[in-house]
């Protein structure tokens, strides 16, 4: 530590001369202009490399723009309700929009859930808490890469040890190909994805249950309260909030993602979700004007959502 | 028996029951790649349940390809290792650079639009990154940043910044405004302040925070799919290792290889700094 803090009275180790200048400004001032100034890369940044490109796609989904002819268009050439006309009406966007929302929620539901059996069990020391907590916390950090592809593995109808125990312990008949047929492939994503999310509600719901005073279920126990009744009337309670934010924070991730249902299947067998398909129009039809469309669709169904859930929720998660 | 008593003791073993069964469904996925990893493909494709490498068929066959250099007839990793490496350490960096005055301003100072700046980084963190790598993609493209690791940067410091400002903000709000008040009463300045006191208070925060956005670099894929993928020479570890499972029938157990290659160093990472980690991305949790 090289903090010097010392206390007043204590001869100052350093003292600055008061600035000679016509008006001095007030602290309050100098707080805001130091404040602004500190601030203004952070804002910068976000504004030109985040604000900036979510303003663009807003006006490339109303443009004629493919990657071919993308130099020739300037930045405010012709506007048409094309891209979004064609995108609404091309086959399959219903379809991708009713997946999108099964597997959120469904990546939502699975992931709270899991992690607040977690935590619950996890909440009293025992030998090997921190080790077991750490491991917890391993589908999450590890690269969405590796992990995908362990997955893969795992299934895999012909050398996947899932399939293999399956057989021969289980009695399946035949080798399942859970990522690649209809039904099973989306139930799979969502499983993997409650899986992989999970640490983070989690970490959410063991913080604040550490932070519910012992004194409450001392009290609840005293009074004849059985586990499960503290459980219902003392914890949960507690809990509630934290599991409303968490509903939307996740809700709102699983719904963005791309990466887990790309790497797994592809999009293919019926788990095209709205990310996925942005990415097909973006690289392999280079047609980014329905891409940009495809996203504006994407953001604004979700921030329509949001509003939905807050609009119920909105006290708790304040 | 009463009611209490059947709950508390079947509980009990309940709860030694869903531990044991969260700790193989956690860690039995990675002990399987390791698994995997270095036994040869033939003994796979005969025992594929087997949860045990005999030691006569152990193998380091499949990370000798895995890291030899595509001139050399592998697959070019260590290369990969040095891209990611360079684009996570690059990005994390740059990213505390500008996060960490930016944090302890909106913690601390009062300006003008304090209340918007803190809602917009919220926004933008939930914001799909989809939306923004269309025209990102379209910019690269022409300013001919594709394909070059410093526009991927450029992308990772936008991806982390807000997590980051948003988790020093809450730790720089715990730490007692009399500290800075008395520094600033012994005549320091405001940047002073911040170096002399803020800083070093806020330093397990930084380190976590820092290390979390080093993951997020490290691990990052949809990004450097689509700006990387035309130059094989730029690609990070994620990229090179999806793209290897796209080519030319290259055995599973060379994946899962590559797989270890691109986790290990996370998991390294992790283990050893795991309490600043729980405590670092729950302090904002708390609050409600």
């Amino acid at each position: 530590m090289t903090t010097t803090a010392p206390g007043p009275g204590r001869s100052p180790t350093r003292e600055r001369p008061a600035p000679a200048r016509r008006r001095p400004l007030t602290l309050r001032r100098r707080e805001s202009r130091a404040g602004l100034a500190l601030v203004a890369p952070t804002l910068l940044v976000t504004i030109a490399v985040i604000g900036i490109p979510i303003v663009w796609t807003v006006v490339l989904a109303f443009q004629r723009v493919r990657l071919a002819t993308l130099r020739k268009t300037g930045l405010f050439g012709e506007f048409t309700m094309d891209n979004i006309d064609r995108v609404l009406h091309t086959p399959g966007f219903a379809s991708t929009l009713w997946t999108t929302l099964v597997y959120s929620l469904g990546g939502t539901v699975g992931s709270i859930l899991l992690g607040l059996v977690a935590a619950l069990v996890v909440r009293r020391p025992f030998r090997g808490r921190t080790l077991v907590r750490a491991s917890m916390l391993l589908p999450y950090v590890a690269p969405v890469v590796a992990v995908t592809f362990v997955w893969q593995v795992m299934l895999d109808p012909q050398l996947g040890i899932v399939n293999d125990w399956g057989q021969r312990l289980l009695g399946w008949d035949a080798p399942v190909p859970f990522l690649s047929q209809e039904s099973t492939a989306l139930a799979t994503v969502i499983v993997f994805e409650a899986w992989r999310y999970f640490p983070f509600a989690f970490l959410f719901l063991l913080a604040r249950l550490q932070a519910v005073p012992g004194e409450l279920e001392e009290a609840a126990r005293v009074d004849g309260a059985t586990p499960t009744q503290r459980f219902r009337h003392i914890l949960l309670p507690q809990l509630l909030p934290v599991i409303a934010l968490l509903g939307v924070l996740r809700f709102i991730m699983t719904f963005n993602k791309f990466d887990d249902v790309y790497l797994l299947t592809g999009g293919a067998a019926g788990t095209e979700v709205v990310s996925v398909r942005v990415y097909e129009f973006l690289t392999a039809r280079t047609d980014i004007g329905a891409a940009a469309a495809q996203a504006v669709v994407l953001a604004v169904v979700l921030i329509v959502f949001v509003l939905i859930y807050l609009r119920f929720f909105g006290r708790r998660v304040g | 028996m009463d009611r209490d008593v059947v709950e508390t003791v079947s509980l009990r073993w309940l709860r030694r029951l869903v531990i044991a069964a969260f700790l193989v469904v956690t860690v039995f996925p990675f002990y399987y790649m390791l698994m995997l990893s270095v036994r040869p493909i033939e003994r796979l494709l005969l025992d594929p349940g087997s949860l045990v490498v005999g030691f006569g068929e152990l193998t380091v066959a499949t990370y000798a390809e895995v890291l030899k250099a595509t001139a050399d007839g592998g697959q070019g990793f260590l290369t990969f290792i040095r891209n990611s490496g360079l684009v996570a350490v690059a990005a994390t960096v740059l990213t505390l650079v500008v996060a960490i005055p930016g944090a302890y301003a909106v913690a601390r100072l009062r300006f003008f639009g304090r209340r918007q700046v803190d809602f917009l980084f919220l926004a933008v963190y939930l914001f799909p990154s989809i939306v923004i790598a269309i025209p990102l993609f379209v910019v690269f493209t022409r300013a001919g940043l594709r394909g070059s690791l410093f526009g991927l940067v450029l992308v990772y410091i936008s991806q982390t910044l807000p997590v980051s400002v948003y988790m020093l903000k809450n730790y720089f709000e715990t730490i007692p405004v009399s500290l800075e008040e008395s520094a600033a009463i012994d005549g320091a300045g405001r940047l002073g302040i911040i170096r002399r006191v803020s800083l070093p208070l806020a330093m397990p925060s930084i380190m976590a925070v820092a290390l979390y956005d080093f993951m997020i670099a490290w691990n990052e894929f949809l990004f450097a799919l689509l700006f990387l993928v035309d130059k094989p020479d730029r690609w990070t570890v994620s990229l090179g290792l999806s793209l290897l499972a796209d080519g030319v029938e290259v055995p599973k157990t060379v994946l899962m290889a590559g797989s270890v290659v691109l986790t290990l160093p996370i998991v390294i990472l992790f283990f050893a700094s795991e309490r600043l980690l729980t405590e670092g991305l729950t302090s904002g949790a708390e609050k409600g």
